[in-house]
Order: C-alpha cells, then sequence, then structure tokens
C-alpha cells in the first residue's frame, strides 16, 4: 500500500444528543484504494459519509483531504477539494431529466460568471454536453438524454448517480450502498465499471451490505459497530475477526472463498 | 390597434413581467406571496420620481429597478430563514407592509394616489416583456438555470454538488424584485396613475396563480400561464358576472388535474422540434424504446 492517504479521519466523534453515533473513528483511505465501510444497520456509516461531505459539523477530531484539514469547508466547497459522493437512496432531481442530472454534477468544475451564465441547455454540441453523454455511454447507460429520471428502472438510476458523482472528477469518490436493491447481473456491472473507474486514478471509498460485492471490488474494509471503529484491514481476513463476526458477519463462518450476503 | 386591445396588451406586458420576477424564486422552490408589495415600490419609486423630482420615464425606470432590486435584496435575508408555508406568510406579510405604508405616507399621496407625468406607450411595454421574457428564457438554459432547479428539487444534494445555495437564492430574490419593480414602473408610466389600494393581496395571489398554474419547471410556464389569465376572462366576458365563478371552477381543475402545472419540462421535451423526427438521431428513437 502507498503512504500517503487520500483521506485521514482522526479521533472524528459526533453525537446526536445523547447518543454517539460516531466516537472517535480513525482510519486512513489509502491512495488508489478500493476501501469498504461496513457494519451493520445504525452503526453510523451513513453518519461517517455526511460528515465526510460536510452535512454535519463534528464534535470532535479532524478530517484530512490530501494532507489538507477540510472538516472546516462548507459542504459545497468538499467537491472542489476533491471529494463526491453518491447517497443512500437515490437522490437525483426529479425535475431534471438525465443529461440535467449529470451536468449539475459539473458544477464544481464550472468557474466564474462566464461559465455560470453559459446557455449549456441550449448548447446540443457544446462541450459540457458531450463530456456528459461519453460518461454516461462509459458507463453503459443508453437512455435518452432527456429522458425524464423518474421513468427509468432502478438500477439505472442508481448508476446516473453514480455518474453524477464522477462529474466533479473527484480524487475520492464515496458510494453509500450503490448495489442495493440491483440483480446480480447488475451488481457484476457496476463492479466492472467502479475497477475502471479507481484503474483511472479514483479512490474509492464504498458502505455497502453486499459481502460478495465487497469481496469482489474492496482490498481494503473497514468495520464499524455502534459508532466504534472494530476492524480495519485486509477484506479477505474480515470474517476470521472474532469482533467483526459477533457485531455483523454473523457467529456462523461464513462458506466459500467469496463470501455471503450478511444479514 | 383599438383602445380594448391596447389595453389588454399592455395588461398582459406588464403581467408577463411580473409572473417573471415571482417565478425566478419559485423555479427555486421559494414562493412569494408579497409580489404586488415588490411591484408598489418600483410603480411608487417611478411615480415620485417622475411626478416629484420631475425624471423622464428613461431614468426612472431604471431607478424604480435598482429600487425594488434592493428591497428584494434586503428582505431576501429574513424571508430565506423561514421555510415552507412560514415564507409564504412572511412575504405577504411584507407585501401588506408596503400597501399599508402607502396608504399612509402622504409623500406617496396616501389614499388619493399619484399622478405620474411622464407617458410610456404599449410600443415600449411589448419591448419589455420580450426582452424580460428572452432574458429569463436564457437564465433558464445556463447552468445557473440548472442550479435554480436543482435547489427547487433537493438543496441538500444541490449544496453537496457545489451549488452555493444561499447565493443563488438571495440572486433569485434580488432578480425578482427588479422584475416586479420594472413591471411596476412600467404600470405607473403606462396608466398615468397609481394608488395604493391597487397592490392589494389579490394581486400577490393572482400573480403566484399565473406562475403555479402556468408551472415552474420552465421558463414557458409564466408565458402560458399569464397569457392563460389573462385572456380567459376577457373571453368569459359574455357570461356576465357567472364569469368569475367559471373561472373559480376552471382554477380548482387544473389544481387537482395539473398540480405541476401546465407546462411541465417533459411537455416541453415531448413538443420540442428535434423529437418530431425518431429517426433523426438514434437518440431519440431510444426514448420510444425506453417508453
Amino acid at each position: 500500500m502507498p503512504a500517503e492517504p487520500i483521506l485521514s479521519l482522526k479521533q472524528v466523534t459526533k453525537r446526536f444528543g445523547g447518543l454517539t453515533v460516531a466516537d472517535q473513528v480513525s482510519f486512513d483511505v489509502p491512495q488508489g484504494s478500493r476501501m469498504a465501510l461496513i457494519g451493520p444497520n445504525g452503526a453510523g456509516k451513513t453518519t461517517l459519509f455526511n460528515l465526510m461531505s460536510g452535512v454535519y459539523p463534528l464534535n470532535g477530531g479532524s478530517i484530512w483531504l490530501e494532507g489538507r484539514q477540510i472538516d472546516g469547508l462548507p459542504s459545497r466547497q468538499r467537491i472542489g477539494a476533491g471529494l463526491s459522493r453518491s447517497f443512500q437512496n437515490i437522490r437525483l432531481m426529479p425535475h431534471l431529466s438525465v443529461i440535467e442530472n449529470v451536468m449539475l454534477g459539473q458544477h464544481a468544475q464550472a468557474s466564474g460568471l462566464g461559465d455560470l451564465m453559459t446557455p449549456i441547455l441550449w448548447q446540443r454540441a457544446g462541450r459540457w454536453r458531450q463530456m456528459a453523454i461519453e460518461r454516461l455511454e462509459a458507463a453503459g447507460i443508453h437512455v435518452h438524454p432527456d429522458a425524464e429520471v423518474s421513468s427509468l428502472p432502478y438500477g439505472v438510476r442508481k448508476k446516473i448517480e453514480v455518474v453524477r458523482a464522477l462529474m466533479s472528477r473527484p480524487r475520492l469518490l464515496m458510494l453509500d450502498e450503490p448495489a442495493a436493491g440491483l440483480n446480480p447481473r447488475e451488481t457484476a456491472e457496476l463492479s466492472a465499471f467502479l475497477k475502471d473507474v479507481a484503474a483511472a486514478g479514483v479512490t474509492l471509498l464504498v458502505v455497502e451490505h453486499d459481502m460478495s460485492f465487497v469481496h469482489d471490488l474492496c482490498e481494503r474494509t473497514v468495520v464499524l459497530n455502534f459508532g466504534k471503529l472494530i476492524y480495519n484491514g485486509a477484506t479477505r481476513s474480515v470474517q476470521d475477526d472474532a469482533a467483526v463476526r459477533e457485531a455483523y458477519l454473523g457467529s456462523r463462518r461464513v462458506a466459500g472463498d467469496g463470501g455471503d450476503r450478511a444479514a | 390597434m383599438s383602445g380594448y386591445a391596447s389595453g389588454i396588451v399592455a395588461i398582459l406586458c406588464i403581467n408577463l413581467i411580473f409572473a417573471y420576477a415571482i417565478f425566478v424564486t419559485a423555479a427555486a422552490g421559494q414562493l412569494n406571496l408579497g409580489g404586488a408589495g415588490f411591484q408598489a415600490i418600483g410603480a411608487y419609486a417611478a411615480a415620485w420620481l417622475s411626478s416629484s423630482a420631475h425624471m423622464p420615464a428613461s431614468v426612472t425606470i431604471p431607478l424604480a429597478i435598482l429600487a425594488s432590486a434592493l428591497v428584494g435584496f434586503l428582505i431576501s435575508f429574513p424571508v430565506l430563514r423561514t421555510r415552507g408555508v412560514y415564507m409564504v406568510l412572511a412575504t405577504f406579510a411584507f407585501g401588506q407592509f408596503v400597501s399599508g405604508f402607502l396608504l399612509r405616507s402622504p409623500t406617496f399621496g396616501g389614499a388619493i394616489g399619484m399622478v405620474v407625468a411622464d407617458y410610456v406607450g404599449v410600443g415600449a411595454l411589448i419591448i419589455c416583456a420580450v426582452l424580460t421574457t428572452v432574458l429569463v428564457f436564457f437564465l433558464m438554459a445556463s447552468r445557473l438555470g440548472l442550479a435554480i432547479r436543482s435547489i427547487h428539487d433537493d438543496e441538500l444534494v444541490s449544496t453537496i454538488m457545489g451549488v452555493n445555495v444561499r447565493a443563488v437564492q438571495v440572486a433569485m430574490f434580488t432578480l425578482g424584485g427588479a422584475l416586479a419593480g420594472l413591471s411596476g414602473a412600467l404600470y405607473a408610466h403606462h396608466f398615468s396613475f397609481v394608488e395604493a389600494q391597487y397592490f392589494n393581496s389579490l394581486l400577490s395571489i393572482y400573480v403566484l396563480l399565473f406562475v403555479l398554474i402556468g408551472g415552474t419547471q420552465t421558463a414557458w410556464g409564466p408565458l402560458v400561464g399569464s397569457l392563460f389569465f389573462t385572456l380567459l376572462p376577457e373571453v368569459m366576458r359574455v357570461g356576465g358576472s357567472w364569469r368569475y365563478v367559471v373561472f373559480g371552477v376552471v382554477i380548482v381543475l387544473m389544481m387537482v388535474l395539473r398540480p405541476q402545472g401546465i407546462v411541465t419540462r417533459a411537455l416541453v421535451a415531448r413538443l420540442s422540434p428535434r423529437n418530431w423526427w425518431p429517426a433523426s438521431s438514434n437518440g431519440a428513437k431510444r426514448v420510444a424504446d425506453a417508453g
């Protein structure tokens, strides 16, 4: 593993009232890695994503992206710093078309009033639109650019959200349960697509319950339980860890090398 | 043009600009029920500058726009702290405050109103309405327009995508104030008389209805909405006072049958000339497949 981490969490703590949802969580995401963040429901995985993307302020600790402290940065500036994310429940804009949703992902790339006032929706052959169409096609999404997102199948919408997150050219892409609700074929396609994305130099941090997907995609895994980090190491040995088995994967030894879907 | 026709065209132009004033904030998800207040500021600024300071319309109109834009900018900060129905109430209260203030202010003629010296003809109104329409269409086609529409749908995701949500909302309130001021100044100079009673809450409700029933997703909405609402009562004149009953029923039916407004983004995409010939691009064929 390269020494320089792209993302570092140091003693990150978050409390909602009396409930501590992130309790001094510290881990590094190595540059160029494909890392999974797993744990039972309510462990604080999505909260951690929200802390990293600036939805909530921290109660303690710090978050560093490429050596720069970002926890004081407003949420809207973190995408420009190189961090982009998707959401657990699809949050595409319902009244925007496919291409408009994807082009929204380019917002952080647009600079100054000139870019803001360019009539991108009139420019059928404009570079912004072409970039968006190329990205959609590279992801294997073959739908009409003007189609309504609500009319599309779940798996396609899920993929469009990943493409939207990629439009800002992030160096760290955080995906919150990207495989949830996908059929096995779609899951395999997504895994292959994300490997290509990672090969192009994007570090991945993925929250996921589907352990076969995690085994296929991620070489490293961190496990959260009740807001505490209980495992940080190779994915292949995560099920050998007694604490993880106890908290999440179950005491039954997971059969086979590919693992099983966690309960 | 007959006097009747030119009167309708003038009102249509003023309503259209006024509707776009409310639309630019509604497109970003903020409902402004104080439209008449902003329009009154523009109208009275123009009236006062014209009658008391003896300035020509070419000077009073830009100054009236500036005045109402400034008020829009300042009022956006307290108003944007509120949400949903509370924002509607806050803007409504603002509108009531402005008309109440004008009614009691001797400087602005109080209940008697003010006569406006300089006259602006219907031709200038048409030019202003066309320019406003082009401006708003351009705005909505821009990346800023995309950000405005995304704020309407999901503020949190817009923020995470890098949109400065608060700055866009403040900018839209300011632009809305400016356009409402323009419509008010044109009203004052065309009808040569302003009175506070005209800028009442019913006017604010009507203009918000133009926008909501026309549709807030595209710039076509206010155009269709203000045409519909300005011309429908004229068409129904044959029915005497029953027309108001019919008008009310039409509004209720529209709300029930098409709550998203007459014009939606999907409708514009479907009617777009690009999609008339499915064979012209493989993309158009795909949408047919996708259903």
